[in-house]
């Protein structure tokens, strides 16, 4: 019997009727040649969300993101007119990488004038434009006009600063459609106090995207984080998610979630009780203007137990806004078929007092105790995977946005294929 | 070092850390016993200490009270191997790690 209502259908899968309801082939996760086409198809033709505006407060401030998926890196920088735009991250004098610090491969962040190449000092503007050339008088009839930075569609949804590696994109709003429409207006850009988690995790980057597009696993894989007496109750209800979205490659799903404050302060650990926070975020709703009038996309069952949404907007981009008014986001950066990049950040209105700072510390604390758990079991399941001694597995109503990523990907990859024949 | 009515604490002043990487890499490298009896010395001075620095502007804070706030987060650290775990480690995280790249300033 379930506690919350499904659609007339009779389950979330069977409302989708394109998706089916067997099992689910995961050679999708294991093989190279896959992997190789999913880089082509996916991540250098999608819409790829690279941060926060934050990160380019000013003019010239400048971020690069490396993407080993899309066999490139970007530098992404606010010009003098205010715009911000992308770049491949290359000298056009010689091919040599232009924004580094010490390391080639590793990403950095700052504030400049211009980019200057540590090769022959060629500088190029923040609007891209080659400006000088080092001994121009050797150069053959070279017109600096024609050697600009090679720049990449870039735009802005709500703050975030999205790059497309296809010249030829279509714009980002309809790509992100109906889901991201309905979280216009949430207060994101009041919300900047970051931290920011990296790992590199043992396997394929659609498989932690399984992982966080589900809390089935919550109840079970978590359950020596709550108190005793609880974990046993989480266990028997198991879990069900308050509603199912999808639209186009993108996905949601709505969670109660009640641990804001607790019901009962004996249900969480002592201190949680003395700083009036946990994994759910600071029991004190933060005073921040948008948080009173939620957009029309969040809880969109209208269910008073609400507790946090997770929009997940394909390739590799989730966004998890939370009841109590904070939000965190979800990137995974394939690295190769068995290998990516996770990063997460945890977003909180700025706090007043040390009382909330700390009160935000414990949610970021408790965080990262969840997520190596969930990191570490990717890679147990990943090395089974390979093993291919199974290949199909059969997936549950609670898991239809897993069944729909991995659906959404094989498509991509087909349908690139198809157009390429 | 600790502001007056903390002075309890000062044998754990090693806790006084300014960087997440730092207080993790310490959890890692104590014993429970080491951890208990922080945690111990530390919880009962929790709310006091919240009280204490919330007479202060958030942005300025002198550096007693600053080492009191890292001390707390040293705290909150210790909190889960300590309340939950019963050992420094997250059971079955195994070699998986969590590098925080990017934290607030205090």
């Amino acid at each position: 019997m379930p506690h919350f209502a499904k659609p007339a259908e009779g389950s979330w899968t069977e409302h989708y009727p394109g998706l089916g309801t067997g099992p689910v082939d995961y050679t999708d996760s294991i093989d190279p040649a896959h992997y190789e086409a999913e880089r082509d198809a996916i991540f250098k033709r999608t819409w790829l969300n690279v941060g926060r505006v934050e990160r380019v407060p000013r003019t010239g401030s400048y971020f690069t993101r490396e993407l080993a998926a899309a066999g490139t890196s970007l530098v992404i920088v606010r010009g003098k007119d205010g715009k911000v735009r992308a770049f491949h991250n290359i000298c056009r004098h010689r091919g040599n990488k232009l924004v580094w610090n010490d390391y080639p491969g590793a990403e950095t962040a700052g504030t400049c004038r211009q980019f200057t190449c540590k090769y022959h000092a060629w500088r190029y503007a923040l609007d891209g434009e080659l400006t000088f050339i080092q001994q121009e008088q050797e150069f053959f009839g070279l017109d600096k006009s024609d050697y600009g930075l090679k720049e990449v569609p870039c735009d802005i949804w709500e703050g975030f600063i999205f790059v497309n590696l296809d010249r030829q994109a279509g714009p980002l709003a309809g790509y992100l459609g109906e889901l991201a429409k309905g979280l216009e207006g949430y207060p994101f850009g009041g919300m900047t106090e970051v931290y920011t988690y990296r790992a590199e995790i043992g396997s394929n980057w659609k498989l932690f995207i399984d992982a966080f597009a589900e809390f089935y696993h919550a109840p079970v894989l978590h359950q020596k984080q709550a108190v005793k007496g609880e974990a046993d109750k989480l266990l028997g209800f198991g879990f069900e998610a308050l509603h199912y979205e999808l639209s186009g490659p993108h996905s949601m799903i709505s969670s109660w979630g009640g641990m804001s404050p607790p019901k009962d302060p004996g249900m969480v650990k002592p201190i949680e009780r003395v700083l009036r926070s946990g994994l759910f975020g600071p029991w004190e709703r933060p005073d921040l203007d948008g948080l009173g009038q939620l957009p029309p996309g969040l809880n969109p069952a209208r269910h008073r137990a609400w507790g946090m949404d997770s929009f997940f907007f394909f390739p590799n981009f989730m966004l998890l806004i939370w009841a109590p008014g904070w939000y965190l986001t979800y990137h995974y950066w394939p690295t190769a078929v068995d290998r990516h990049l996770f990063e997460t950040s945890l977003y909180f209105v700025p706090p007043r007092s040390a009382r909330e700072r700390l009160a935000q510390e414990i949610a970021a604390v408790t965080f990262k105790e969840y997520a190596l758990q969930d990191g570490n079991t990717l890679e147990a399941t990943q090395s089974m995977l390979a093993s291919r001694a199974v290949t199909e597995f059969p997936l549950g109503d609670q898991e239809i946005l897993l069944r729909h990523l991995h659906k959404v990907a094989g498509d991509y990859v087909k349908e690139h294929a198809d157009a390429a024949r | 070092m600790l502001p007056a009515e903390f002075a309890a604490l000062e044998p754990y002043s090693d806790w006084i850390l300014a960087t997440e990487p730092e207080r993790y890499a310490k959890r890692l490298a104590s014993t429970m016993a080491q951890m208990q009896a922080f945690y111990d010395a530390a919880f009962p001075l929790l709310e006091p200490a919240l009280a204490h620095l919330d007479a202060f502007a958030r942005r300025d804070l002198p550096e007693p009270e600053r080492g009191l706030l890292h001390l707390m987060q040293s705290l909150v650290m210790v909190s889960f191997p300590v309340e939950v775990w019963k050992q420094p480690r997250v059971p079955d995280s195994g070699a998986a790690y969590l590098d925080l790249i990017t934290e607030p300033a205090i």
